[in-house]
């Protein structure tokens, strides 16, 4: 179901990556868009960087939201950037089925803008947390998982002020049950998140929001691991299979 | 200016770690006796024309889509009264 006209589907690479163009979205205050963009370079997508006041997404097939602070998180995390022109696009592409990713305050936006249940809530311990986190796959069939395998642990940095995913028990025990828990923290839990929640999808699977940041683990120089890399080519791949 | 004040609070089953960082912070300081502490939001909002029941509603509107997030948080709706004469016990 891949939106637009971008020459991923079509380029049939023998890397099965193909060339889909995937939008980064910036947003005043936005940090990581810069990192987002060079992930998906490096898993052989090509990065097309999208502006928060242009309801044009330039024909992307998919859009990564990235980590920072949208708007100085005024109000809520994510609550302003919500009402920006490109989201409604973002927000009406999604519910058509585009692959969307939010990473860190990109999922705060994805929670406020009701494409993922749920909210987050300041760290329970109140101390921003920055460190190299483990992380159980628990989803392997979403549009940013197809490369993991089920129960398969990575590492990729964590870094948040406002990361303790919170819903309602119901909301959490439909979650569990349709199997929308994408990954869990191993270990000690960072942040105070309802149980060990790291991301989740929605029903479709298409849109997936996170706290930990993948896009900082795709090279060894900069990364603690390559492991992140997987979200990008997982994204790629879903839309070659999709075209 | 007539005013409208929107109160936002966490819900009761949501933990208010800053809440309780300040409840934790006030024996320290020599005030005893304080057993929880919830903190909140307060948006006053002045409006052109009179405080009337359309108007409160429009804010009702606007407090739930944006001034509060309803998933994690509650909110309330009133007009604010007349600014008070200058109170008395309050030092300037």
């Amino acid at each position: 179901m891949s939106v637009g006209t971008g020459a991923g589907g079509d380029a049939g690479t023998g890397g099965g990556s193909g060339l889909g163009r995937i939008g980064v979205v910036t947003f005043p205050g936005s940090l990581d868009d810069r990192d987002a963009q060079r992930a998906i370079r490096l898993a052989g997508g090509e990065p097309v960087a999208l502006w928060h006041r242009d309801k044009d997404i330039r024909q992307v097939d998919a859009v990564v939201l990235p980590g920072g602070f949208s708007y100085g998180d005024y109000l809520r995390c994510g609550a302003i950037a919500r009402f920006s022109p490109v989201m409604g696009t973002v927000v009406e592409q999604a519910r058509l089925g585009m692959p969307v990713l939010g990473i860190c305050n990109g999922f705060q936006v994805l929670c406020e803008s009701h494409l993922l249940p749920g909210a987050l809530t300041r760290n329970d311990h109140l101390h921003f947390v920055c460190r190299d986190q483990r992380l159980r796959i628990e989803n392997a069939n979403t549009a940013w998982t197809g490369d993991y395998t089920e129960g398969q642990e990575i590492t990729v940095p964590l870094k948040n002020n406002e990361g303790g995913f919170v819903a309602s028990e119901h909301t959490l025990d439909a979650l569990e049950a349709e199997g929308r828990v994408v990954l869990r923290y191993v270990g000690r839990n960072p942040n105070g998140s309802r149980r060990d929640i790291a991301g989740i999808t929605n029903e479709a699977g298409n849109v997936v929001g996170l706290m930990p940041h993948p896009e900082h683990a795709v090279e060894a120089l900069t990364g603690p691991t390559t492991e992140g890399l997987g979200f990008f080519t997982s994204a790629l791949k879903s839309l070659v299979a999709a075209s | 200016m007539p005013r409208v004040v929107v109160d936002v609070m966490l819900k009761p089953e949501i933990l208010d770690p800053q809440g309780q960082a300040v409840q934790r912070a006030l024996p320290r300081l020599g005030f005893e006796g304080i057993t929880d502490v919830r903190q909140g939001k307060r948006f006053e909002l002045e409006v052109e024309g009179p405080v009337d029941d359309a108007v409160l509603a429009r804010v009702r509107e606007m407090a739930e889509t944006f001034l509060a997030n309803t998933v994690i948080e509650d909110f309330t709706v009133r007009a604010a009264e007349p600014d008070p004469a200058p109170d008395a016990g309050a030092v300037a």
